[in-house]
């Protein structure tokens, strides 16, 4: 009974919204069927060359994948190197989780972890080239290693650079003030792609002769610069969210410029900033798929590389290839955006009991 | 008596003084800055002269020499690389303005029906937002222009979307519309439409200040925008002549064709900007409290009146500035182009004519230019209408 009135009112309460119902069951009714008919049913599961996919009317063709999951996840890094990739990811998981859950303690030593310690254990473990461990060219990493690469350096980076420049734009210095507003509007200005080729192509004009950094470090460098002017205006939001008493009061007790700010106004700003941080985390992990124009194989590099492999040429390849794609890029986004709004919550809360 | 003057105390003290402290400060970052540029183009120069490239926009007078599959200016590959820039600007113009139409269109109908009171619905545009908004623009663009674009059939067996619209690995071919003598006419009598429907409604607003009584102005509106081209069509003939596409020995000939290329870009675009620009719009309709609608209705303000006089105008207010910059971003967004060889701005320019001429700086800094130029002007407008429609604190 209870479920009869509430299709009525929310499904049949009229003409117009019969038929919209009507409309959607129908676009139901045709997709999804098909969707997992696709993925699921119809698709071929198990094989290990193209013959295994090349049935009529075969859906997706997840031999492929699994095949090749290995690129996907690390590119070519060496295969008795590998274990150094996984410690990497273990101990990156490692102080991830804890500063997600609010609850747990050591908040400030957990961070000094993730952006001080951890980046640094990362590229010793990663690159190399130090006593017992091999040297891994960053031309052989890739897949899901270069996302994460480019997407948490991009993170570290951006951080500081950004509550450096969001100080900046709200200092009384005219001259501080302009220059980091030139920054920040000028990156913000212009696309990404703009940015990567300014960085493969044009920044080893601007070296002395000699010094040269490889391809990733230079999108790196790119993408750190884009995504810190992006992360200076959420900053700055959360500056502004600050009542002016707040810095009078720090004043009047006699603290300097950067006390108030490090100890009284950076602290409330930033946890307000929590859920904007994320979204900026999340646009910068999508928008880490276009260093694959400059030639650097990220996951979907490393699909797309994939796709032209002889022993995997079938006609649902590129379909297969790029819904799984997706599927991951998916899996972490909408992951991230549920924390944030998690988050967001979360400080609401916290706001109205003020 | 007057007080103390505090530039004036340069003594042991004087590092103490917060102005002339914030002085040594910017004088260090105006310094920091000029050296940076200083090294910068100081070691570019020894590097340029060091590997032989030309430097300066000479080149953009030379011959291209290559070929551009979509050109919207006359183009052959005789014209100058000055010549390319043009092309591929006015190629990321089209991409970006017919983007932005279709996808400010698309994003309100979806924002809308989250909000909708049909359960379906709104789940629907929700799982529509949520899928698109969190999967990178450029596997999206693959996606509709590999996975989906390319292995259509060929012309021959195209698939037909709408009548005389066809739709198959060569992209889409539609109906082409040319101008004939009565266009100019037509589209005179649609501006002076639009000017009556203006001058009528100031009146219109005048008179109901002055005397409280309301005027019928949107029929009257509607009248006047159908009613004027009408009466065009009636007296002169059709605007346009229609030119359906035909079949040709492997191709459509005549008619509109659009590139697959074209169809991907664009239509990868709108789909993912149009989750975006959702979420704003269901934003701003939300911002507007409940306690404007009720008391739009205690005053006697009927549903569509309510609606148009005072919900619109305040989610206006909140869905403009983040709506521009969605805006903003499809036309950043339309470089992706250069992965899949829509001949854009960045892709002809920044990327052809660097590879030929390899003047790097040149070529990137004219590229960046343009986009801060849209950016620049952009939020001049944006801010002018800010300032026009923010609160009025009493």
């Amino acid at each position: 009974m209870t479920a009869v009135k509430w299709a009525h009112k929310n499904l049949f309460s009229g003409v117009w919204n019969t038929i919209l119902t009507l409309a959607a069951i129908y676009l139901i009714a045709v997709a999804v069927p098909a969707i997992f008919d696709w993925m699921i049913f119809s698709a071929v599961w198990t094989g290990d060359s193209r013959a295994a996919c090349l049935v009529p009317d075969a859906g997706a063709c997840w031999p492929f994948v699994t095949a090749n999951l290995k690129q996907f996840i690390y590119g070519r890094y060496p295969d008795a190197e590998l274990w150094r990739v996984n410690l990497t990811f273990a101990l990156g998981l490692a102080g991830l989780v804890p500063i997600l859950i609010p609850s747990m303690p050591a908040k400030r030593w957990n961070l000094i972890y993730l952006v001080v310690a951890y980046p640094l254990i990362a590229i010793v473990l990663l690159a190399g080239d130090r006593p017992g461990l091999v040297g891994v060219e960053t031309s052989l990493w890739g897949g899901l290693l270069v996302t994460l690469v480019v997407a948490i350096t991009g993170i570290v980076v951006s951080l500081p650079l950004g509550v450096l420049l969001a100080l900046g734009r709200r200092s009384e210095m005219p001259v501080i003030r302009m220059l980091s507003i030139g920054f920040i509007e000028f990156w913000r200005a212009v696309p990404l792609i703009t940015v990567l080729f300014m960085a493969s192509v044009m920044l080893p004009l601007f070296l002395p002769e000699g010094v040269s950094f490889d391809n990733l470090l230079r999108c790196l460098i790119g993408v750190a610069l884009f995504s810190s002017a992006y992360m200076a205006e959420v900053v700055r939001g959360g500056l502004q969210a600050i009542p002016r008493g707040q810095y009078e009061a720090a004043r009047a007790v006699g603290m300097s410029y950067w006390q108030t700010m490090g100890q009284i106004i950076l602290p409330q700003a930033l946890r307000h900033v929590i859920p904007g941080i994320v979204n900026t985390f999340i646009g910068l992990f999508k928008d880490t798929t276009l260093v694959l124009i400059v030639g650097i194989f990220d996951l979907l590099g490393q699909v797309r590389a994939q796709l032209s492999d002889p022993t995997w040429i079938v006609p649902q390849g590129a379909t297969t290839g790029y819904v799984f794609a997706a599927l991951v890029f998916w899996l972490f986004c909408f992951g991230m955006s549920r924390y944030s709004v998690f988050m967001e919550r979360r400080l609401d809360t916290g706001h109205g009991k003020n | 008596m007057r007080p103390p003057d505090k530039n004036k105390s340069f003594g042991p003290m004087a590092w103490t003084n917060p102005r002339l402290r914030s002085l040594v400060y910017q004088l260090g970052a105006i310094a920091a800055t000029i050296a940076i540029f200083t090294f910068f183009a100081l070691t570019a120069r020894a590097n340029l002269e060091r590997q032989n490239i030309a430097s300066g926009f000479g080149f953009m007078n030379n011959t291209a020499g290559f070929g551009v599959i979509q050109t919207l200016i006359p183009y052959s590959e005789e014209s100058s690389y000055g010549r390319v820039f043009l092309v591929g600007l006015a190629n990321t113009l089209l991409v970006a303005v017919i983007g932005t139409v279709f996808a400010v269109a698309l994003g309100f109908v979806i924002g809308v029906a989250r909000l909708s009171g049909n359960w379906l619905v709104s789940k629907l545009a929700a799982v529509y937002v949520e899928v698109f908004r969190n999967i990178p623009l450029l596997l999206q663009l693959f996606f509709w222009y590999f996975a989906i674009l390319r292995p259509l059939p060929a012309p021959r067996e195209s698939i037909v979307l709408l009548p005389d619209v066809f739709l198959s690995n060569r992209g889409v071919a539609m109906p082409a519309f040319h101008p004939t003598d009565a266009t100019s006419l037509f589209l005179i009598a649609l501006a002076v439409a639009i000017v009556g429907i203006i001058v009528l409604r100031r009146w219109a607003r005048k008179r109901r200040l002055a005397t409280g009584q309301s005027f019928p102005d949107g029929r009257i509106a509607l009248g006047l925008l159908i009613g004027l081209p009408l009466l065009v069509f009636f007296a002169v003939g059709a605007p346009a002549q229609i030119e359906p596409p035909v079949m040709g020995k492997f191709n459509f000939d005549g008619g509109w064709r659009l590139l697959p290329e074209f169809v991907a870009l664009t239509f990868g675009l709108v789909v993912y900007t149009a989750a975006f620009i959702a979420e704003i719009v269901r934003s701003g309709i939300l911002s507007v409290s409940k306690g404007q609608t009720e008391a739009a209705h205690a005053i006697g303000l009927n549903n569509s009146q309510t609606l148009r006089l005072v919900v619109i105008p305040q989610a206006l207010r909140v869905i403009v500035p983040p709506l521009t910059s969605q805006i903003l971003n499809l036309t950043k967004n339309s470089s992706l182009a250069v992965a899949i060889a829509y001949p854009d701005l960045v892709s002809i320019f920044a990327g052809t004519v660097l590879n030929q001429t390899g003047q790097a700086i040149e070529v990137i800094a004219l590229t960046m230019a343009v986009y801060l130029v849209i950016s620049l002007a952009t939020s001049f407008a944006m801010n002018t209408y800010n300032a026009r429609v923010a609160i009025v604190e009493r």
